[in-house]
């Protein structure tokens, strides 16, 4: 069968695949989304552009996207649902792939009130489930959520999701996954791990539910550049999980850049021992420039 | 008061699916809305004895957002409570979590849609008054609300479907623009409409609790 994208083209062949985060300028700038993709030309198979990230508003996921693609090279287009309802969201999957986007993450997004926009109304018509379930009707039953029809060419495009083993209730996350798998995704991204115990304790779920055929399990991972960094991830942002010990590490490092990267590396090389795991997803917050060497020194990079 | 609709008698029967059932109904805005004052309760408990679905007990509570009262009047029908396997609510959706968080070991089933805050017109006819932004603006537009009461929330003035003092979206509502302009310049205030007003602080509608 026709692939959709490069990424999926490259999962199906059974590769270990990277993704790498691009974040878009919060400036009208083209040259910023350039200059990251020229530094991490050749690291990624496919770079993921945000949506608003923590409800920071920046130059559109979509505009990013297209970018990317005049470098040719492959994005992977962020979605939220925290900004658009299911009409301007219907219409931007029509028109980021009628402009060349194979690669959708569908996702609901952080809450308005994180981000420098606070009184902002959030949307939140649908969540990353229902968008999902939408943008695969689109694609293949030429349908809208509405029920009515697409007149034409149907948006051709490779879905997925995320996913976070550090959310709770820990028992309820393997079965979100599944329900995202059920709704469409056919790739997950993850969480970022530094605690690697209970990343396997979930993929050994995953596994056991047979759910690692059906989907492309990618794991995330951020390098720690700074203590602040460590602190920042362990204390203060949800849904990420610093174990003691690699706080502590990262504390009592005389270069701690240089400790974090080593974390990283060992994560990177942990990560791609383990059943069911398909890929690295590498977001290096204002930290891009490390991402090339991380991506050579552990043994990611192949001919592609 | 919260404006509620009762679902109707076959979706009830559906949900209480023949199990033993405890109605529960509200003393104040459901009592008045005709969805779950005594009349409405006893009513529904008819409509289940016709099927032969056994009704343990009823209770009015006054009113059920209270959770204070609903304990020591729920204490009082702990016998027909045990009875029963499931409880139908004729309240809004406010009492109806109440009620759930007090008999967690129960199903809960709504036997009401909640529809708005409104005002009571006349006996059997409510209007929607006010969404509970968390920011009242009445002051400046006279005391009429386009925050609630536009479809599209504006706050400058009317959009370009205003028609003969009706708005475009349905020919039932009236233009609460065109009533707030009437209303101004028969005041000689208008003037005052004449200042943009800024993006609204969304985040005050998003309060979730409030202790005095």
């Amino acid at each position: 069968m026709p692939y959709r994208s490069n990424l999926e083209k490259r999962l199906s062949e059974g590769h270990f695949v990277v993704t790498a985060e691009i974040g878009p300028p919060k400036s009208a700038d083209p040259l910023k989304i350039r200059d990251k993709a020229l530094l991490l030309e050749g690291c990624a198979d496919a770079f993921n552009v945000t949506d608003n990230q923590t409800a920071v508003v920046r130059m559109s996921s979509f505009a990013g996207s297209v970018l990317i693609l005049q470098m040719e090279m492959e994005p992977i287009m962020q979605m939220t649902c925290r900004d658009r309802n299911r009409i301007s969201l219907q219409s931007d999957v029509l028109g980021a792939t009628a402009l060349g986007v194979r690669n959708i993450l569908c996702l609901t997004g952080d809450h308005q009130s994180f981000g420098n926009h606070p009184a902002a109304k959030g949307v939140f018509d649908v969540d990353s489930l229902q968008l999902l379930q939408i943008i695969q009707k689109m694609r293949d039953e030429g349908i809208f959520q509405s029920g009515d029809s697409l007149l034409g060419i149907r948006p051709c495009v490779f879905l997925g999701a995320a996913a976070n083993p550090y959310a709770d209730p820990f028992e309820i996350q393997v079965d979100r996954v599944r329900k995202k798998i059920d709704a469409g995704a056919q790739f997950i991204q993850t969480q970022s791990v530094y605690n690697i115990e209970k990343f396997s304790a979930w993929m050994d779920d995953v596994c056991s539910q047979g759910l690692d055929k059906k989907v492309h399990i990618i794991a995330g991972v951020t390098p720690l550049k700074s203590v602040k960094m460590a602190e920042r991830m362990k204390f203060h942002v949800p849904g990420t999980d610093v174990p003691d010990f690699v706080y502590e590490r990262m504390k009592n490092a005389s270069d701690p850049a240089k400790e974090g990267y080593q974390i990283a590396l060992k994560t990177i090389r942990e990560l791609k021992q383990l059943k069911g795991i398909h890929g690295i997803h590498i977001t290096a917050l204002f930290w891009e420039e490390i991402i090339p060497s991380l991506v050579k020194e552990s043994g990611l990079q192949s001919p592609r | 008061m919260i404006i509620t609709k009762q679902k109707n008698v076959e979706e009830l029967l559906r949900c209480v699916d023949s199990k033993p059932v405890f109605l529960i109904g509200c003393s104040q805005c459901a009592t008045i809305c005709h969805t779950g004052g005594k009349d409405e309760v006893i009513a529904l408990k008819k409509a289940f004895e016709t099927k032969k679905i056994p009704v343990s007990g009823w209770v009015i509570l006054e009113p059920a957002c209270h959770q204070m009262n609903d304990k020591r009047m729920l204490k009082d029908n702990a016998e027909e409570l045990k009875k029963s396997e499931k409880i139908l609510v004729l309240a809004c959706g406010n009492g109806i979590q109440t009620i759930a968080g007090l008999i967690p070991e129960k199903e809960i089933i709504a036997g009401t849609d909640t529809l708005f805050l409104g005002e009571i017109t006349h006996a059997s006819e409510f209007h929607k008054r006010c969404i509970m932004c968390g920011e009242c603006l009445l002051e400046l537009y006279g005391g009429l609300c386009p925050v609630s009461q536009c479809p599209k929330s504006m706050l400058n003035g009317p959009c370009g479907g205003s028609s003969h003092g009706k708005c475009e979206i349905n020919q039932q509502i009236e233009c609460i623009w065109d009533r707030i302009i009437q209303n101004m310049k028969k005041r000689g205030t208008l003037q005052a409409l004449s200042n943009i007003q800024q993006p609204k602080d969304w985040s005050k509608a998003g309060e979730m609790n409030r202790r005095i």
